[in-house]
């Protein structure tokens, strides 16, 4: 006969969270930041996959860790958001809802799977002005964090936060991308500020309707000189 | 909530699974033509035309219902991507759903995939949409539309018009559908030529308006007392742009100046 034996939830809790934070301590990092004209996203990302994405006109989406999970919530976010664009109205889709729905999700599957998400989710939406900008972090257990002006997620957020913190002001474009694309490169190049192996992407306030555009390397050189 | 079992990248397929009740399934259509026909706002002049660079597409204000004017100031020529736009003729309500389900169902295939649908792609898919109306046009309630896009790859603008069953038809000179149709196609019969500048292009397209609303009851002319004008699309490289009130005023003044004239 089989010896039943207990193990406290405490201790299941604690070891799934151990489980996903080392999956995502795994990955590279990716920052968002506030600009005068907009958000600014950066992933460390020399593979084509990407790691950011367009959700709807004003939202955007960031995932670090495993990438066939933070793709899945990707691709729900954008199913979420275009359903509830038809259903509604284009106004009716905001960053809130959809970073809410992303905790929900990911707070059920921490607390009732065997397997917890080793994923990190951000939320983006731009507003008007830099003052109606949200930026949402959600993790692996489905807490969410309402972050202003600038946050990191993956492997070394931490570290990139308090460089970021230190470092940080609002400026124009240009000042955002020399201090994302610097805080990513520190750890390993401190003095390289090369476009290579970057995946970058802005929410423009000044654009009407679809405001997600994806900088590419040659324009981002542009901003790096 | 979100859910996760994957339904593809195509938005019309999704909204039909998740919100059944928004579309009529078999069972429910009626099994045969109504005593009197439905009455819905009907009966338009849309064109597009081939010019040097891609495509002109323009369309009257006009809304009809039976013998009376309804709308003056309708929309038939949307933008749907950054690249292309559609027209339609046919019964405005599901004419306006359909535009805006084709233009949810582009962007939507564009972010779950990372790129814009071919051209083909975007017409054929245009074409399941209008065959999955069938059983609503057979009840009198028809969409009919022309699709212009320009052509990423081939570097081309390219013309697509349909029938009720979802045929669909790639024209290389130009088209016109709608109550005014034939009239608007006499005019370009006569106007058109291979590889017109922009200029010309949106001339032709104007001066087919004005005869089709000359010769037909349901297709609005330009009214100079309220400023309400056709609607004017250009398609090109740049992508889709509207051209500006003031120049479609200007072209129809001379276009009027020479009908007093002769």
């Amino acid at each position: 006969m089989t010896m039943p034996y207990y193990v406290s939830p405490e201790q299941i809790m604690q070891d799934k969270a151990e489980y996903a934070k080392k999956g995502i301590a795994r990955g590279r990092s990716i920052i968002a930041v506030g600009y005068d004209g907009g958000i600014l996203l950066v992933a460390d990302n020399p593979s084509s996959l990407s790691k950011i994405s367009e959700i709807y006109d004003r939202i955007g989406f960031a995932g670090a860790g495993k990438y066939s999970e933070f793709e899945n919530l990707r691709k729900g976010g954008i199913r979420h958001a275009d359903i509830k664009g038809f259903l509604y109205s284009r106004n009716d889709v905001t960053a809130k809802s959809l970073a809410n729905a992303y905790s929900q999700m990911l707070g059920t599957t921490f607390s009732q799977e065997m397997k917890p998400l080793e994923v990190e989710v951000l939320v983006v939406g731009v507003g008007d002005d830099p003052d109606h900008d949200e930026i949402y972090r959600i993790s692996f257990d489905g807490s969410i964090f309402d972050e202003r002006s600038f946050t990191v997620i993956g492997g070394r957020a931490e570290f990139l936060f308090s460089h970021l913190k230190a470092n940080y002001r609002m400026g124009s474009l240009k000042e955002a991308m020399t201090l994302s694309i610097g805080t990513i490169r520190k750890e390993n190049m401190p003095t390289e500020h090369s476009p290579n192996g970057m995946e970058v992407a802005i929410l423009d306030r000044t654009q009407k309707g679809r405001t997600f555009r994806r900088i590419q390397k040659d324009e981002l050189k542009q901003y790096l000189m | 909530m979100i859910e996760f079992q994957d339904s593809g990248s195509s938005f019309y397929q999704l909204i039909q699974s998740r919100y059944p009740q928004l579309f009529l399934s078999p069972s429910e259509w009626p099994n045969k033509q109504t005593e009197s026909p439905l009455s819905v706002p009907h009966g338009t002049t849309v064109l597009a035309i081939q010019y040097q660079e891609g495509v002109v597409m323009a369309g009257d204000r006009r809304a009809t219902e039976g013998y009376s004017i309804s709308e003056r100031r309708i929309e038939k020529v949307y933008t749907v991507d950054r690249y292309s736009a559609v027209a339609i003729a046919g019964a405005a309500g599901p004419c306006m759903e359909l535009c805006r389900l084709l233009r949810i169902e582009l962007e939507h295939y564009e972010k779950l995939e990372g790129e814009r649908l071919s051209c083909e792609g975007k017409a054929n898919k245009l074409a399941q949409m209008i065959k999955g109306n069938l059983p609503m046009a057979m009840q009198g309630l028809v969409v009919l539309p022309i699709f212009a896009s320009y052509d990423e790859i081939k570097k081309v603008g390219r013309i697509f018009k349909y029938d009720v069953a979802g045929g669909q038809y790639e024209e290389i000179e130009y088209c016109s559908i709608g109550s005014g149709g034939r009239d608007a196609r006499g005019s370009l019969k006569k106007i058109f030529k291979k590889g017109m500048s922009e200029e010309a292009a949106v001339g032709a397209a104007l001066e087919a308006l004005y005869d089709a609303a000359e010769g037909d009851i349901a297709t609005g002319g330009p009214d100079m007392i309220r400023n309400i004008y056709p609607i004017v699309k250009v398609i090109s490289q740049k992508g889709v742009t509207d051209v500006a009130e003031d120049k479609i005023k200007t072209i129809l003044e001379v276009i009027i100046r020479k009908v007093g004239e002769a």
